[in-house]
């Protein structure tokens, strides 16, 4: 137990007391300016309510649901999978070089990342501008479009290796039984890869979808706009307490947010235990 | 034509430059039980793979039924596969499994349920239909996957090492049955094995093979009796068969000190080649001491039930013999072994063929 203090004291510091002040601030009328920086006080659930009537905060949960279902679930998870199941029955230097390919997306830092896909998608000189011919500003024509591309290409990788893993577990003979009663490459998918995967697309589809839910790096490229199309609930967050200092409201929604994420998790892992 | 399995020149090399098959030629008859033994990487499970269409053949030609199935689909063969693992799937029932091939043959439902049913009854699982492969015994799987192959209702059966997964009592019984099975379904079916007595056991007819190439072919009592070569020779037999090497000198064996009179083996073969002279233990009996054949120490007594075998030091030469239990002799003392001559093999040196 004596070995296990110095974790706990970590632990301590950086996530349980944080976490507990931020469920506190929620409580409080907390702020960077003005008189209640000085003298924050006790405001009950007024926060909460505040939140719940906002209607901007309802624009935010929308756009953060299309961007999960567009880059996770569709970006990430479909994607990630057929992309695995494409390479699955070729040869190892083939399958590998697509890893390796895939996982340097995923390896590069955020900061770096954004960069290079601010340069891609540039209207005057950009990438993609040259490659297709045109002038069009992605970014601010396209933005939801775009952070969503940006995090499928950014994160499928870890759904690749991990369904790249499921599919090689499946053993070759259950897949040569089906290929010698004439099952069809769809159907051998279907009745055999899938639900053997099973646990492992359950997983997959809770990690990212809070990965997703909880990402803040859009905000690198499109800053929340143009006039808010991209301001998902990190991105809103973040507004609320570093741009409004209102620090109250702030920890109100990411409390919201918690909330949801664990509700999420609870009914995934759920699902997954039953058979 | 005249095999309902027809391999002709089949040769297969991997990606990776392995000749797995070397330009190979097999006929097997309708309603044949045949297998294909060999030790691992000699190319049986890749020529069964072949028939079956699971993997692409280089060179060559296979026919089934009178049929070219060469760059046929496996599910277009009208084949079932019983695999080592038994590929049983882990989120379906029995029946479900039971039924897979058929659902994917689109069979309708009514009839579906009756060959389940039949098949499900000859192997004796009726009464574990609703269980999943992990809430049955090793034995159990077995018997479904047979079944699943079985209700397909197909032309040929391949048999992967299907009983190789089995504890070794289960073995036998699983044998006997699979045997029963294919007596009465008269299916023609192939099985590949590494184990020789199963192999002896039950099959009409086998081929043992070498580096992609077949080494014998034969019934089984064939391979035990007259192996045709060296390889052969010590692959099949529980007991290993001695093989020692000797010169023949005026009509008679000399190995090592020992003078062996063999006249039916020694007739075909000329005077001062070398040979390996090739007796099973089983054909190897006791006398007193100084009466011909080998004589030596007693160095180890193995008990086999109702035989023990014998191993005497001949000068440096081991050589193995049976007797009854209860004729054993003590060990350390000096006993003589003569081979029975009927029974008694001799080996070309040089080639390793039969003489």
């Amino acid at each position: 137990m004596l070995f296990l203090f110095p974790s706990a004291i970590f632990i301590t510091i950086f996530l349980i007391i944080p976490a507990v002040w931020t469920l506190y601030l929620g409580l409080t009328n907390y702020s960077l300016t003005g008189l209640a920086a000085a003298n924050p006080k006790f405001v009950g659930l007024q926060n909460y309510a505040t939140v719940l009537k906002d209607p901007e905060f309802y624009n935010s949960f929308k756009l953060t649901i299309i961007f999960v279902i567009g880059s996770a679930i569709i970006g990430q998870a479909l994607l990630g999978f057929i992309i695995a199941w494409t390479f699955s029955d070729k040869p190892g230097k083939l399958r590998s070089f697509v890893e390796v390919i895939i996982i340097l997306a995923w390896m590069v830092p955020s900061s770096v990342v954004t960069f290079l896909w601010s340069a891609f998608l540039n209207g005057q000189n950009g990438t993609l501008n040259k490659i297709i011919g045109g002038q069009t500003e992605w970014l601010i024509t396209h933005p939801m479009l775009s952070i969503i591309v940006f995090n499928s290409w950014r994160g499928a990788a870890f759904s690749v290796l991990l369904f790249g893993a499921a599919i090689a577990a499946v053993p070759k003979s259950h897949l040569e039984v089906a290929r010698i009663a004439g099952a069809s490459k769809y159907r051998q998918l279907r009745d055999i890869i899938v639900p053997a995967s099973r646990g492992h697309i359950l997983t997959n589809l809770l990690l990212i979808s809070l990965w997703s839910f909880n990402l803040f790096t859009p905000y690198l490229l499109t800053g929340g706009g143009p006039g808010g199309k991209t301001e998902i609930l990190p991105i809103f967050v973040y507004e609320k307490a570093l741009r409004y200092f209102n620090f109250g409201i702030a920890s109100a929604i990411a409390t919201i947010m918690l909330l949801i994420n664990f509700v999420f998790a609870l009914i995934v892992i759920r699902r997954g235990k039953q058979k | 034509m005249s095999g309902f399995v027809e391999v002709k020149n089949l040769t297969k090399i991997f990606p990776n430059g392995t000749k797995a098959l070397d330009s190979l030629n097999l006929s097997i008859e309708q309603g044949e039980f045949f297998a294909l033994l060999g030790p691992s990487g000699c190319g049986k499970t890749t020529l069964l793979r072949t028939i079956g269409g699971l993997e692409q053949v280089t060179d060559g030609e296979i026919y089934i039924d009178n049929t070219e199935v060469t760059y046929v689909e496996p599910g277009d063969r009208n084949i079932a596969m019983v695999f080592q693992d038994y590929a049983l799937y882990p989120h379906m029932s029995v029946e479900e499994n039971i039924g897979y091939p058929l659902k994917v043959r689109k069979i309708e439902k009514g009839l579906r349920a009756e060959r389940i049913m039949t098949a499900a009854e000859a192997l004796q699982i009726q009464n574990l239909m609703d269980r999943k492969p992990s809430q049955i015994s090793g034995g159990q799987q077995q018997r479904v996957a047979v079944a699943r192959a079985m209700a397909t209702r197909p032309n040929l059966y391949l048999f992967d090492e299907p009983l190789s997964n089995l504890d070794a009592r289960l073995r036998l019984e699983a044998r006997t049955f699979l045997k029963q099975l294919q007596r009465e379904l008269g299916v023609t079916t192939i099985l590949v094995t590494h184990d020789q007595s199963e192999s002896l056991a039950l099959a009409d007819r086998m081929a043992v093979m070498e580096l992609g190439t077949i080494r014998q072919l034969g019934s089984p009592a064939e391979f035990f009796h007259r192996p045709a070569n060296l390889f052969v020779a010590a692959f099949i037999g529980s007991t290993p068969m001695n093989l020692l090497d000797g010169k023949i000198v005026n009509g008679m064996v000399h190995v090592g000190d020992s003078q062996i009179n063999v006249p039916f083996a020694t007739k075909s073969a000329s005077e001062g080649q070398n040979v390996v002279l090739g007796v099973r233990p089983e054909y190897v009996s006791v006398s007193s001491p100084q009466s011909g054949g080998f004589t030596g120490v007693v160095k180890v007594l193995e008990n086999l039930g109702t035989h023990y075998l014998v191993s005497i030091d001949c000068n440096g030469l081991l050589v193995r013999g049976t007797v009854p239990d209860g004729e054993e002799p003590t060990p350390g003392s000096i006993i003589s072994l003569l081979p029975d001559p009927k029974r008694t093999l001799l080996y070309d040196k040089e080639s390793g063929d039969l003489i």
